[in-house]
């Protein structure tokens, strides 16, 4: 069995599903260009009305950081409980604050 | 890090480390994601398994695909219609997870189309009537939703959400199926005969769908620990029993188990045993339609070549843009 030699690139489809929320990744497929890919993304993960927007990006396009990195990457973000409400006491009886 | 100290050394501490670390986080019901570090063995099966979910999803679509142009009024056509194209993405939804995991989807279809990786045997029995469709539908569908809900707690992220977006479809399924069966039974006596029929093929087959008895399942265990599987075959294949009687009883259709009886101490049917020989024979061998469901898989991605071809070509030729790898 030979393999393709022509394979389709991957995209990355991003669903809005209603008016108000945010594009949301849902999966990928493969398409021959970007108009391809909106309608197989359509047929394939809106076939009942779970969008009302659709992107799609070439896979290779996005930069991601990488899990092995995950600790030292997000660290800054570790030591810093000043930036959370929790850490400054409210005196009882203060309220809305 | 000191220089005499044995390089082999060195790596297998620390891959005892993050193995430690891997089944640490399954324990913590942590999901594993793609560019985690997984052992070999965790990658290895959940490929094997996805991909023999995603073969089985395109090749469940032929039993039934055989029925569309027959199918006896428009409402079950269109019904059909869309259940198959369910399928089909259901097999995408799929191969993407598997594809996660560092192999391509040419190459799992690959590997279907040369044999080396299976599909589940429940397709290689023809469906001979109509009722047939109905009674894939109930019960094959139905035994396929007790085992993906309960996946869709399974470790591997990708497939954990490929399940989830699978279940919230497959209950059209089985209820279009059951509708089917409902329209026989109140039907003419031949329709009747032809449900009863129908039932009477299809209820073994659709227990074996769950695989041979936890002690004989060869990678059960390993799966269970590493929460891949989160309940077993035997767990599994009672729940579908349980929930599938009374189904039956509603339709006034006899289940061909005369060993099946409710257990009221154990809460459960107790049931006949089954034919392992047939299974192992349909696991092991192509089947009653095995060779032709293959044939038929492989014509259709020959056949597609050209138009895969085509518009890639229009693709280069129209966005001016170099080809995309």
């Amino acid at each position: 069995m030979q393999t393709e030699p022509s394979q389709w690139p991957l995209w990355e489809v991003f669903v809005r599903s209603k008016q108000g929320l945010a594009h949301q990744h849902i999966g990928s497929l493969y398409a021959a260009d970007a108009p391809m890919a909106l309608e197989n993304a359509r047929d394939l993960y809106t076939r009942r009305q779970e969008g009302v927007s659709i992107w799609v990006v070439p896979s290779g396009d996005i930069t991601a950081s990488s899990p092995e990195d995950q600790g030292p990457f997000f660290e800054p973000a570790h030591d810093k409980v000043y930036r959370h409400p929790t850490f400054y006491p409210v005196p009882d009886g203060v309220e809305n604050l | 890090m000191v220089d005499h100290e044995l390089p082999n050394t060195q790596s297998e501490v620390e891959s005892e480390e993050l193995n430690l670390q891997f089944q640490d986080k399954i324990g913590k019901e942590v999901k594993i994601e793609p560019k985690d570090w997984m052992p070999d063995g965790y990658r290895k099966t959940l490929i094997r398994q996805i991909a023999q979910h995603a073969h089985s999803e395109i090749i469940g679509m032929q039993p039934e695909g055989n029925w569309i142009t027959r199918a006896p009024t428009l409402e079950r056509k269109i019904g059909l219609l869309a259940k198959v194209q369910d399928e089909c993405g259901h097999g995408l939804y799929l191969y993407s997870a598997a594809e996660t995991l560092g192999i391509t989807r040419d190459e799992l279809l690959g590997r279907l189309h040369e044999g080396q990786m299976k599909y589940s045997n429940i397709f290689n029995y023809p469906t001979l009537t109509w009722a047939d469709i109905g009674a894939i539908g109930w019960l094959v569908d139905g035994a396929a939703i007790v085992n993906q809900i309960s996946l869709c707690r399974t470790s591997y992220g990708p497939y954990a959400r490929a399940m989830v977006r699978i279940c919230k479809e497959e209950s059209f399924h089985q209820r279009q199926g059951y509708a089917m069966m409902i329209a026989l039974t109140q039907g003419t006596t031949n329709q009747k005969t032809m449900a009863q029929d129908a039932l009477n093929r299809w209820w073994w087959p659709s227990l074996m769908m769950f695989g041979p008895h936890d002690s004989e399942s060869s990678h059960s265990s390993q799966s269970m620990a590493w929460k891949v599987k989160r309940q077993s075959n035997d767990e599994l294949r009672q729940r579908f029993i349980d929930i599938t009687v009374p189904q039956a009883d509603h339709l006034k259709l006899t289940i061909p188990d005369p060993k099946l009886k409710w257990n009221k101490a154990r809460g459960h049917y107790d049931f006949g045993s089954i034919d392992w020989d047939e299974f192992w024979a349909a696991v092991n061998g192509p089947g009653p339609c095995g060779e032709k469901r293959m044939k038929t898989r492989i014509n259709a991605h020959e056949n597609g070549r050209w138009v895969r071809e085509a518009a890639r070509a229009y693709a280069c030729k129209h966005s001016g843009r170099r080809p995309a790898a």
